[in-house]
């Protein structure tokens, strides 16, 4: 099957009638109840000079606004907090077009405001959320969270004493145990890679390249390291006191990382960041600029976002089958290719990349986009 | 301007860049969108289900329109915008007025799944269908779930149909490839689907030429084409890759009788005439496809072939008047052939040098063939040397490679002075399909099916 977009489905009725009616009548394919409407959300039908909800009272957790836009004007609506704060808007809701938003809501009191023509403070209504104290997930979701931080736990847990070994080697002078130390050193970061810049001030000082540094900001972590060692060919002066850096800042990031604010859609979304970095670094070659071990910073990508799509993948079935029939798929395909480039199914020695040739490189990148665009799209069907 | 110029003026020279006139779409304004008083079909209503094309037809546009964009609410476009039928016979962007711009691209076919290569040539047509009436794909560029990336790309959003046509192509690379039959087309291929020979100075590129699929986006605003292709290589990710693309520019004249014929790089008039949309009897003979020419599931398409070819423009624009008149056989001001005072009077072949490009391109130094042209210039920046990467993304529509492109350019390749100051560097060759005829269609159709 195709990958097919995923998430609710914002049918006109008429259009829906017309299209089911077109359905039982000409084609045989299989239809999932997309057109539902009254679904639980709360309708929110905007006009020129109202704004009008559906109910004013409804339960914390999952809320999802359905917004008609009856007037004349191009309208934006919100739903805030009693400060004016906002919990979620969307804005640009053209005449006559229907707008789905979703939020995690708590309960007490919020408004919900319509803009027409984008202007002012907007027509208001009071609406109460009631219920517990948090927002709440399906069962299925919340275990899928858990595991999701056991493991970005897990990888942190397991790298620090592989960075060890790398350090180590550093501080020993001994380049040639240091070269070979140094990507299995990185696996564990490169799985989990968006929960660790999640945290703003790890990032660019452990995984930074040169290119990335701000005028003034020193250079340190690994990329450093890198150059002296497969550039350099030697290390510098300061190589024992980047090693003990690099040994602090990840010990930071084992500390804090299971604090790591982690939700259904962040994993979703994280997956499809991870092939991102694929995209922009590892199959260009930037990476692993000294070392060429960028398909070991891919495999271990593709690996992490393989981990949080699987974690996801019961609650994605039940919404969107097609595409999790494709996702399986690409993922296959991908790792396959992968294959070609590693000494044996499970060993984390791939071939340099300065080998592998142009086009090559570009039947990966294709790998990479028919992976990640589906992949784009399972934050949709985790939170429908 | 067809009945004032016999087909004995026209000229299959490479470098040709001429009209392909034809009286613009109709331009009846109304909008998809607004004039419905409600959304357009999703895209899963649109792309999932080919059936219900007819149930839907009412929400969609399949007339020539100047649709604004999804999204903007202004209720009417210039005509200048307007769209192009998108069904017919024929597929649009042969026999249809040439646009100012140009995105083409050639696609490989990554899966060698039979079912998921029809699935994704019914997607494009569906999505085709909505871009070229000036619609956003499937539910558009925004008002989506926040979580998930709109269908739509958005940047032709608020922009008209800007005569949008989008074409597709089948590579020899779709009947086989590497030796295998993929998807049991190999017996299926036309004979007049011919690989071209190598010919002399040809310097090609393959990260520059082939293709399994080919779709050619010719629109007046290079936004819209962009953003069609773009569109398409989005929907066909993981069935398709695109193997190379080319914009193109310079086809900014009208094609009108009474407008100039447009030039090349090279500042030449060339390719006085093209074979018109109105000259009926003229497409059939050497553009049509029919089923007596050997692949019944062809009749009414065409064949496509296309060449990007480097110009050396720092190299030319050092050359003498005289010789660059000489290389050419016609006058740089008027465009006139040698001896002659009009450009689109008759050309004497004899009166011209012998390796004049003219003289060696002329359809009656061809049996009289004729090919259809729309070519673009390009520039893709500067060389890294300081020079103008810039030439002519070469388009040809014809009845048979065999009989038209391959002579045509054989003996340019062997005698053209203009060769000294060209090369060919990519190419490739296409079997342009029929039509879609309508909302049920779908491009590849009598191939596929």
């Amino acid at each position: 099957m195709r990958p097919v977009r995923s998430g609710p489905v914002r049918l006109s009725v008429v259009t829906a009638t017309a299209a089911v009616a077109a359905l039982t009548a000409v084609t045989g394919c299989t239809a999932k109840s997309d057109a539902k409407t009254g679904d639980g959300a709360v309708q929110v039908t905007a006009k020129d000079d109202s704004c009008e909800v559906s109910k004013n009272e409804f339960p914390s957790g999952h809320v999802e606004l359905a917004i008609e836009n009856k007037g004349s004007k191009v309208t934006e609506v919100y739903l805030l907090f009693p400060d004016d704060r906002i919990v979620t808007e969307r804005e640009n809701i053209g005449p006559g077009t229907k707008a789905r938003v979703t939020a995690e809501v708590k309960a007490g009191s919020y408004e919900i405001a319509c803009k027409p023509g984008m202007k002012g403070s907007g027509i208001r209504q009071k609406v109460t959320v009631t219920g517990g104290t948090a927002a709440k997930r399906s069962p299925e979701m919340d275990a899928a969270v858990a595991a999701y931080r056991t493991y970005v736990q897990a990888q942190a847990d397991e790298t620090l004493p592989k960075v060890k070994v790398f350090t180590d080697a550093v501080r020993a002078g001994d380049v040639e145990a240091a070269k070979k130390a140094y990507a299995p050193s990185r696996i564990g970061w490169e799985r989990t890679e968006p929960v660790a810049e999640s945290f703003g001030d790890i990032d660019p000082k452990v995984d930074v390249r040169a290119d990335g540094l701000e005028d003034g900001q020193k250079w340190t972590g690994w990329h450093r390291l890198e150059k002296e060692l497969f550039a350099d060919k030697k290390l510098g002066k300061d190589a024992t006191s980047l090693a003990d850096t690099l040994d602090k800042d990840l010990l930071d990031w084992q500390k804090r990382v299971g604090k790591a604010e982690i939700t259904p859609t962040s994993m979703a979304n994280g997956a499809k960041e991870l092939l991102d970095e694929v995209a922009s670094g590892k199959v260009t070659g930037e990476e692993e600029r000294y070392s060429h071990t960028d398909l070991v910073d891919f495999k271990a990508n593709v690996e992490g976002a393989q981990k949080s799509y699987e974690l996801l993948k019961p609650v994605a079935e039940k919404n969107d089958a097609a595409l999790v029939t494709e996702l399986d798929k690409q993922f296959a395909a991908l790792n396959k290719l992968l294959d070609k480039y590693r000494d044996g199914a499970d060993s984390y020695e791939f071939t340099s990349y300065e080998k592998v040739g142009k086009a090559e490189r570009k039947e990966l990148s294709d790998g990479v986009n028919a992976l990640a665009e589906p992949l784009s799209k399972l934050a949709a069907a985790v939170v429908k | 301007m067809p009945e004032s110029e016999s087909a004995e003026s026209a000229e299959s020279a490479e470098f040709a860049e001429s009209s392909a006139s034809a009286p613009s779409a109709a331009s009846t304004a109304s909008t998809g969108r607004g004039a419905e008083g409600k959304p357009a079909p999703s895209r899963r209503a649109l792309l999932g289900w080919g059936g219900a094309g007819l149930a839907l037809g009412a929400a969609a546009t399949g007339g020539a329109t100047a649709a604004l964009r999804d999204g903007d609410t202004t209720a009417s476009a210039a005509g200048s915008g307007a769209a192009v039928a998108f069904h017919g016979a024929h597929q649009a962007g042969i026999a249809t007025a040439v646009q100012d711009r140009l995105h083409f691209a050639a696609f490989d076919v990554t899966t060698r799944d039979r079912t998921e290569l029809v699935q994704l040539l019914k997607d494009w047509t569906r999505a085709a269908e909505r871009m070229t009436a000036g619609h956003a794909v499937g539910d558009g560029a925004y008002g989506g779930l926040a979580e998930a990336p709109p269908d739509d790309t958005g940047e032709a959003l608020g922009l008209p149909p800007s005569r949008l046509t989008l074409t597709v192509g089948f590579g020899p690379g779709l009947f086989t490839k590497g030796g295998t039959d993929r998807f049991g087309l190999a017996e299926h291929r036309p004979a007049a689907l011919a690989d071209l020979p190598k010919f002399p100075g040809d310097n090609l590129d393959p990260a520059r030429g082939g293709g399994d699929l080919c779709v050619q986006a010719c629109a007046d605003d290079p936004q819209v084409a962009v953003h069609a292709i773009r569109n398409l290589a989005r929907i066909g990710f993981g069935k398709v890759a695109v193997r190379w693309s080319q914009l193109g520019f310079g086809k900014t004249s009208s094609t009108t009788p009474d407008a100039q014929t447009p030039r090349n790089l090279f500042g030449f008039k060339d390719g006085t005439s093209n074979i018109a949309v109105t000259e009926t009897d003229a497409l059939d003979r050497y553009v049509w496809a029919a089923a007596k020419d050997g692949a019944d599931w062809m009749a009414g398409g065409s064949y496509l072939v296309a060449r990007r070819i480097s110009m050396r423009i720092e190299s030319w624009d050092r050359t003498s008047l005289q010789e660059q008149e000489d290389v050419f056989g016609r006058d740089k001001g008027e465009g006139a052939a040698v001896g002659r005072a009009r450009e689109h009077d008759k050309p004497n072949l004899k009166a011209m040098l012998p390796t004049s490009h003219v003289r060696l391109a002329h359809p009656d130094a061809h049996h009289g063939v004729r090919m259809l042209r729309r070519g673009y210039s390009f520039t893709d920046g500067t060389d890294g040397l300081g020079r103008l990467d810039a030439g002519l993304f070469f388009l040809a529509y014809q009845r048979d490679i065999r009989d038209a492109f391959i002579p045509v350019q054989r003996s340019l390749a062997r005698s053209d002075a203009l060769g000294e100051y060209i090369q060919h560097v990519g190419s490739a060759v296409f079997a342009i399909p029929p039509g879609v005829r309508d909302k049920g269609d779908w491009w590849g159709r009598t191939l596929l099916s």
